[in-house]
């Protein structure tokens, strides 16, 4: 059977240690039974009623009267006509959110451990974002971005531009929504890294400093390898929080103006409230599908990398 | 496979296990018993609305005056999101954890809820004798009937501004060309022609679901023949202008610069200040005037959705939302009631006390003080006449769900309007495949 | 040197300035709005106030609907407590497990794990599955659930960062005759500090601010949670924008709190990384 993730620890020390010591060690020292307690609450609770529930997807179900009907609903989700927008806007929000908020971390992380300036006061207001609820971050980008009496569209007028419906214009609602995500979100990518930043051994620096490399040899050849944890778990999770996320979407826009913000999880959500709960299960399946069938690949390729190191 | 990994693989099992019986015999919730003496009944209302929460305070408290033993708890919480409050309300009722008694839509949107299983009938009850027919039909089902009014019925159709419409010259239009001729002459002296409100998108509805009158006024059979799948909006040449008029208003350039982020409040300001003319609008939001620009209550009036030839005018009627209880509340005869006691005049009297008038009460015997607000005023002629239609949705179970996101489409010039009722046809289509409609 | 000097004070003054737009002006703007009236906050502009009620509208968003604010922060500081150090504990053991000893069960675990991430969970076979366990609608089912919804995210976590622990500080405590409850909690626990901290801070947040949860399993006035309060200000048909913020500021109060507080301990554990390897 293919392994998802390779052990992660195959650097040189550890593969000399494993070597050595005969495996009834790693039997004493970490039981199994430590994964226990977690895994007892995670099956009960979320693996078995969300597995479950997929059989809901082949039926037509009003919550308290459930028939089977095959393949109906999956049919029904994929000729939605707002799908393919729905699609099309899922991948673009997955993708610009995580790749942003990726190389915005990692700029902030790099800053925000080194010896710069204020370093208190920055670590505190880019992480601040990050502690207010969506639903707040929601209603304050609302009014600041409304087109008429929006802060931001009253300041860009005092210079003589005039600003856009950030909200109300269907080819720019998805990206602004986007911008308030990243800015919401790059706090936390930029913690991750920074945790990973400064378990990087001095030495290395120290002995590249002794050969000569300039700052950019060092990040590219020392903090870029040796920080791929975090950077794995920020693509990772950034990229499956922007694949199903709508959360934020929904505080902004419902979805709209009409449904030029949907994406699929939103589409799905207003299935669900609609009362098709057949439906949005189906919807459910296929949004796991798509985001496994990316994620797995890169969290494959990702973990893969790592041990080349 | 190691017998720590057979042990996880059993209790996963086990877990599946627990799911299937979770599934066979689904738990009733609540609990207790009737017992003598005092009670405390909960109403679950949802934070969706101020003058709905008042409403629901002022009905409890008449009652506990009456009814010393029996206390009725208002539970205001929830989101106000309606998306959120209905899945909220939904999985409540599904789990068996709905409170003894709430606040819900009458109409098609109460099929969803599928009443037989969840709520308690109310068929044999005294007080349903003191209900009108067009409510009776609003909440029941073949097997029975569900819900108490808890506010009036009032009509959807324009709010308009009586001091800009006499500033101008301009009569109540007869028909929508004169609606339109009067939108040229009131934006051509610089005033907004008409108000819309998309900001708050379900407002963005009210102008299509209002003009069903003209549906009905051509066809009084279109709702069944609608029910059975054999007409539609786009296909239809009256039924698909309720779509087109949106699409009127924004060509000709009537609408308010901000219509796209502009909320129900604005709207509301608007046609009372006279900023704007027109707002089309559901009498309800009448108590909203009265409390926040009471100066201004005078100044707004209102007539139906106007159609192809004048005399042929009328009014779409929206039922009041009702008070409804789940199958298993441990309380069903103190439910039972203070739900009389809401199908009575004097009921009826102390949501007039809380609301002030927005419109006729369904129940016999209840009467409206002198003095309506004019809004009230203007619908009551088309109660005295006749000139009535029920909404779409108070005659067919069918409702597409995304009937708002299309019309804010439409009356943004994002897509057509013959394109937007062909696109609602198809949202309808799949909420009729939904709820197992034959035909569909 | 000198130049190094000056180079860290140019960063420094742009980061300052650029943060300080796009990250105090937002903040700056939900506080002004706090210190008007109603009819002013509604204009939502950064125009100051013409009388200063921030106290007022302080009290005013405390007493809304029988002080539900108070009540909300009682619940949602139990339930955040109390999930979140359930779940971290439970997941750092397993990620130092998993990352520690792999097996040809990984890829299966993994996969599970990532689902966890993935699929939105289903909310009536979950109230349901409580139901038959008999803690639906206790505030210890909730926390247990908060639990298993965010343990993926921290598991995740854990597993990539127990690799940077070098293995040689495991053998020399075992050798020193530790066992494996003292090897995690003395040796793996204190170099997690860091993604520990973060963990907890993030977990935290999000538990904190959830309300949909509560509102499914733990339903009730009695049980609101902080971010419901939220709606008593912002009704389907009107908004009190002053009150609104207002409630906004204070109930991002408690977590902003808890970061100052583990943003020395993060420090903290960054330094006593940093020395190790």
């Amino acid at each position: 059977m293919a392994t998802l993730a390779p052990p992660l620890q195959k650097n040189e020390l550890a593969k000399t240690s494993n070597l050595k010591r005969p495996r009834r060690y790693a039997h004493r020292m970490y039981p199994h039974w430590f994964l226990l307690p977690g895994a007892a609450i995670y099956t009960v609770l979320f693996i078995a009623p969300t597995f479950a529930s997929f059989y809901f997807a082949f039926t037509r179900w009003t919550l308290f009267d459930v028939q089977f009907i095959g393949f109906d609903n999956f049919v029904t989700f994929f000729t939605d006509p707002q799908l393919s927008k729905g699609f099309t806007n899922t991948l673009i929000y997955g993708v610009l959110t995580s790749g942003l908020k990726v190389v915005l971390g990692l700029l902030l992380g790099v800053l925000l451990t080194s010896n710069i300036l204020a370093r208190g006061y920055l670590r505190a207001v880019v992480f601040f974002p990050v502690l207010v609820s969506t639903v707040g971050v929601g209603i304050t980008f609302q009014a600041l971005m409304d087109p008429f009496d929006g802060a931001i569209n009253r300041t860009l007028a005092i210079f003589g531009i005039e600003g856009p419906g950030w909200l109300t214009d269907p080819t720019l609602v998805l990206y602004s929504i986007i911008a308030v995500d990243v800015w919401k979100g790059v706090g936390l990518a930029a913690l991750i890294y920074m945790a990973g930043l400064v378990a990087i051994p001095r030495d290395y620096y120290e002995a590249a400093r002794v050969d000569g490399a300039g700052a950019w040899d060092n990040f590219r050849h020392i903090t870029l390898p040796l920080v791929r944890p975090a950077t794995t778990t920020v693509v990772i999770l950034s990229l499956i929080g922007g694949l199903r996320s709508f959360e934020l979407i929904w505080a902004m826009t419902g979805g709209g103006p009409g449904f030029s913000s949907d994406v699929v999880a939103s589409v799905i959500y207003k299935q669900y409230a609609a009362g098709f709960y057949g439906l949005s299960t189906a919807g459910n399946v296929v949004l796991f599908v798509l985001v496994s069938a990316i994620i797995l690949p890169l969290f494959l390729w990702l973990n893969r990398k790592q041990t080349d190191l | 496979m190691s017998s720590h990994s057979r042990r996880a693989l059993m209790l996963a099992a086990a877990g599946v296990a627990t799911v299937t019986l979770g599934l066979s015999g689904c738990a009733a919730g609540g609990g207790g018993s009737e017992t003598e003496g005092a009670v405390t009944l909960t109403w679950f209302q949802g934070s969706g609305v101020e003058t709905n929460i008042q409403t629901a305070d002022a009905l409890a408290a008449a009652f506990h005056k009456k009814n010393p033993d029996i206390t009725v708890k208002v539970d205001a919480s929830g989101p106000s999101d309606s998306a959120q409050l209905d899945n909220l309300m939904k999985t409540r009722l599904a789990t068996g954890e709905m409170p003894d008694m709430f606040w819900y839509n009458s109409g098609s949107l109460l099929q969803a809820l599928n009443p037989d299983q969840t709520m308690l009938n109310l068929k044999d009850e005294d007080f349903i004798d003191n209900l009108d027919d067009a409510w009776i039909n609003s909440v029941s089902t073949e097997n029975g009937i569900y819900g108490v009014p808890v506010q009036s019925a009032g009509g959807g159709g324009i709010f308009y501004n009586i001091p800009l419409y006499e500033e101008l010259g301009l009569e109540v239009p007869k028909t929508w060309d004169e609606f339109l001729a009067n939108a040229q002459k009131i934006k051509d002296a610089g005033h907004v022609a008409v108000e819309q409100t998309y900001g708050d998108t379900w407002t963005s509805q009210i102008l299509t679901l209002a003009d069903f009158y003209n549906v009905y006024a051509s066809d009084e059979d279109w709702a069944s023949q609608y029910t059975e799948n054999k007409v539609n909006f786009a296909d239809d040449p009256v039924a698909v202008k309720s779509f087109t008029k949106l699409q009127d208003l924004v060509e000709g350039g009537f609408l308010n610069v901000d219509f796209a982020s502009a909320k129900l409040d604005d709207g509301l300001k608007a046609v009372a200040t006279g900023t704007a003319a027109n707002y089309p609008m559901l009498g309800f939001a009448q108590a909203t005037i009265a409390t926040n620009y009471p100066d201004n209550v005078d100044d707004v009036g209102f007539f139906g959705i106007p159609g192809e030839s004048a005399d042929k005018s009328g009014m779409t009627v929206w039922e009041p939302p009702a008070l409804y209880a789940p199958a298993n509340t441990p309380h069903p005869d103190a439910v039972k009631k203070f739900m009389a006691f809401i199908a009575s005049p004097e009921g009826c009297d102390t949501i007039t006390e809380a609301l002030g008038v927005t419109g006729a009460y369904p129940v016999k015997g209840c009467t409206l003080p002198d003095g309506a607000p004019k809004i009230v005023a203007d619908m009551l002629p088309y109660f005295d006449s006749g000139d009535l239609a029920p909404a779409l949705e108070f005659l067919s179970p069918v409702k597409g769900p995304n009937l708002m996101q299309i019309t804010v489409e439409v009356g943004s010039g994002i897509r057509d309007g013959k394109s937007g009722a062909e696109l609602y046809d198809e949202d309808a289509a799949k909420q009729a495949q939904q709820l197992g409609l034959p035909g569909w | 040197m000198k130049r190094h000097v000056a180079a860290r004070h140019v960063t420094g003054i742009i980061a300052i300035l650029v943060s300080a737009i796009l990250f105090l002006v937002p903040f700056g703007f939900i506080v002004v709005q706090t210190f008007k009236t109603g009819p002013e906050a509604a204009r939502l502009d950064f125009g100051l106030p013409t009388q200063f009620v921030f106290f007022d509208n302080v009290a005013k968003v405390f007493e809304t609907r029988d002080f539900m604010l108070v009540t909300a922060f009682i619940n949602s500081t139990i339930l955040t407590v109390l999930s979140v150090s359930i779940m971290v504990v439970l997941s750092a053991m397993i990620g130092w497990v998993l990352a520690r000893r792999p097996s040809r069960w990984n890829g299966l675990i993994s996969f599970l794990i990532l689902a966890g991430l993935i699929v939105p969970p289903a909310i009536v076979p979950t109230a349901w599955v409580m139901q038959r366990l008999g803690i639906f609608n206790t505030i210890g089912g909730l926390a247990l659930v908060e639990v298993a919804y965010g343990m993926a995210f921290c598991i995740l976590l854990f597993r990539a960062f127990v690799s940077t622990i070098p293995r040689e500080l495991d053998e020399a405590a075992t050798i020193d005759g530790a066992g494996p409850i003292r090897l995690f909690f003395r040796i793996g626990f204190p170099l997690l500090r860091g993604v520990i901290v973060t963990a907890i801070v993030v977990q935290s947040v999000a538990v904190f601010n959830d309300f949909a949860n509560p509102l499914y399993f733990l339903p009730g006035e009695r049980n609101a949670t902080v971010q419901l309060t939220l709606y008593n200000f912002q009704s389907q048909f009107q908004t009190t924008w002053n009150l609104l913020f207002t409630n906004i500021l204070l109930i991002t109060i408690p977590p902003l709190l808890m970061y100052i507080f583990f943003n020395r301990q993060i420090v903290a554990g960054l330094t006593s990384g940093a020395v190790k390897g």
